[in-house]
């Protein structure tokens, strides 16, 4: 008895065929998967939801760039601007193009583009506004991935496979907030001093903040949170007595380009 | 069928020759950019997207036109298309051949193509994308091969090629349709975000693609013994007039939306494209030259007079070409990224080793090309002695 060869080729070939088609069928016939990824999630009971508020009432130039370079050092977040051997330097317009950043400051009518009108206190129109992800409830960069490498985690932190991550960039073209960064070049030269928590990484792929998951793991605050004066709240968004609860409360905040349907996690108040 | 391809004159020798100097040297370029990151691009943070994703666009719609030739033919059931399908079909193989090429040459990762197999993502446009162009290319090989087999033998092609060719006229559209898609469906992305796009599409890929047929004929009837026929270069023609009339239509109709409604997030792009931006103004003779040589050749292309003289209709179509492509390949990706969602504006040029590697993937589907045409050909001139 047994098969022959040919026998055994041709189940072979069809239990291959059926396994493939079988995994993208599945996915498809599940929609649960898919729409827990589009729609907004409704706050439950002892779920955690992440979200951050930045109060520009407490932030001025000097808090937002011991934030910026807080969360680059613990990210190995490399600086094009400076090469750790002088002979990799690189001119300031291709430093701009290269730019990986995580958390950065801009001014009011770039954080909100068409929100800013002549009257407004002039004060505001220069006050350094940190930009990062912005953990959406109803994230596009999560929608066009091809491999889930970019995947929105349960407490709503959008977090990335960078060992999954293919390279093709779909999620930048999809984020409306500019918040994704590609590693257009080897970063490791331009990395002063490597933090040993926190794995380097090479050419090729998507990266941008993570609301720091791996400090959250271990109990801490997210590293700009910590290096903020108190500018930056960082909380459960499903827990009452949370600060970010208590902030948002109190005082009237914005969050960015609302109308795109995005649902943004990260709160200014301004 | 293959065996004709190995053998012909020097000249053909000599093409190839130069196809595939053209290509090692792209495929040179390109294996530097292994080594050193897509930093070798002129793309960057702002730009994500450049050279190698627009001519991955551009060769969709290259592609999908070969649905022009096949649909007449079999729906309508327009004889005179059958000496020219084999020519749609084999375009549309090199064509997707390119558009594979182009999207592998643009990944920062390569080495984990296979990923998107393994992890399947519907909720991707890229996964359809990936899905419908595989589909597509796979159709032609397999309709194009067999009915040239056939014809070889004047057996009439078996009924499953004829399912499979109609099949293949929905599926045309698919693939530029899903690749409309991936762009018309990002929020923050003003000058993608638009129903028309997927038309659009459609109608420059109707206007490109048999505009490059219509010139592929008359290489072939010019340097073969087999002529692809007047009238069928006469049909294409008409073809190409009016997916030329219609394309600059849908172009007029955006643009309204775009102005009459006065909403920056989608006036800005246009405004970068044909004025400039922020004192940058890189694209703007390149996108005047576009729609006012578009609309001048479709205007030129409704006279009769100048479609039947067939050096006027070779040098619109080559207009047709050239200005779809610098809409499509130029335009629209660096268009639709600048300004950057904090209103920013990065311009985008390729720089030499991208233009190159570019180069050298055209290269890879001419030469793809120039073998099957020179099989089909060679079988068309057998039959005829």
């Amino acid at each position: 008895m047994g098969i022959d060869r040919r026998e055994f080729i041709r189940i072979a070939g069809l239990s291959t065929l059926l396994g493939l088609g079988g995994k993208g069928a599945f996915e498809l016939l599940r929609p649960g998967q898919v729409e827990a990824s589009m729609a907004a999630k409704p706050a439950a009971e002892g779920v955690v939801r992440w979200a951050m508020v930045v109060n520009m009432r407490k932030m001025d130039d000097d808090t937002a760039k011991k934030c910026a370079a807080a969360c680059h050092r613990v990210h190995n977040v490399p600086n094009f601007a400076q090469p750790k051997d002088p002979k990799d330097a690189l001119p300031p317009d291709i430093v701009n193009r290269y730019e990986v950043k995580w958390i950065w400051p801009e001014h009011f009518h770039n954080a909100f583009p068409g929100e800013e009108h002549p009257h407004m206190p002039e004060q505001m129109k220069n006050l350094p506004f940190l930009l990062l992800c912005n953990h959406c409830d109803n994230p596009p960069c999560v929608r066009v991935c091809p491999t889930k490498a970019t995947f929105r985690r349960e407490d709503g932190i959008v977090n990335m496979d960078m060992h999954r991550c293919i390279g093709c960039r779909f999620c930048m073209a999809g984020c409306p907030f500019g918040a994704r960064s590609f590693n257009w070049k080897d970063p490791r030269p331009y990395i002063t001093d490597t933090y040993p928590g926190y794995p380097t990484r090479e050419i090729g792929m998507v990266e941008k903040c993570t609301f720091c998951a791996e400090r959250l793991a271990q109990n801490m605050m997210p590293a700009c949170v910590e290096a903020s004066s108190g500018a930056l709240v960082f909380g459960d968004l499903n827990d009452e007595r949370s600060q970010v609860r208590a902030t948002l409360k109190r005082y009237f905040s914005i969050r960015r380009k609302v109308h795109l349907g995005t649902n943004p996690q990260v709160y200014y108040i301004v | 069928m293959l065996e004709k391809a190995l053998v012909g004159t020097k000249r053909y020798y000599m093409l190839l020759a130069i196809l595939m100097g053209i290509f090692a040297l792209g495929f040179l370029f390109y294996l530097r950019q292994l080594q050193v990151g897509l930093s070798i691009t002129g793309m960057g943070r702002d730009v994500s997207w450049g050279f190698y994703i627009a001519q991955f666009t551009y060769l969709v719609g290259v592609a999908a036109s070969a649905v022009m030739v096949v649909l007449p033919y079999y729906l309508h059931n327009y004889k005179a298309f059958g000496r020219v399908t084999i020519l749609g079909e084999f375009l549309a193989v090199a064509a997707v051949t390119m558009c594979v090429t182009f999207v592998l040459v643009d990944m920062g990762r390569p080495d984990r193509v296979m990923n998107v197999f393994k992890y399947p993502t519907p909720n991707s446009v890229m996964f359809w994308d990936i899905i419908v162009l595989n589909g597509y290319l796979l159709l032609n090989i397999v309709i194009g091969w067999n009915v040239l087999e056939c014809e070889r033998h004047s057996v009439a092609p078996p009924k499953w090629i004829k399912f499979l060719s109609y099949v293949s006229i929905p599926w045309a559209v698919s693939i530029h349709t899903v690749t409309a898609f991936l762009y018309a469906g990002l929020p923050g992305r003003g000058y993608w975000l638009t129903a028309i796009m997927a038309p659009r599409f459609l109608s420059s890929a109707f206007a490109a693609g048999p505009s490059l047929l219509i010139l592929l004929c008359l290489l072939v009837r010019k340097y073969t013994k087999f002529d692809p026929g007047k009238e069928q270069i006469q049909s294409l023609a008409k073809v190409v007039t009016y997916a030329t009339l219609i394309n600059v239509f849908f172009f007029f109709c955006e643009v309204f939306t775009v102005f009459y409604s006065q909403i920056p997030d989608h006036m800005l792009h246009f405004q970068y494209l044909f004025a400039g931006l922020a004192g940058k103004s890189r694209l703007v003779p390149f996108m005047w030259f576009s729609i006012v040589g578009m609309t001048v050749t479709a205007i030129l292309l409704t006279n009769p007079k100048l479609r039947r003289n067939e050096n006027t209709l070779a040098m619109l179509c080559g207009m047709v070409i050239l200005t779809t492509w610098i809409d499509k390949g130029l335009g629209l990706m660096t268009g639709g990224f600048v300004p950057n969602p904090m209103e920013k504006v990065t311009e985008y040029a390729p720089t030499i080793p991208e233009a190159l590697i570019t180069i050298g993937v055209w290269a890879l589907g001419f030469l793809v090309l120039t073998l099957l045409y020179k099989v089909a050909v060679s079988i068309k001139e057998e039959l005829k002695a």
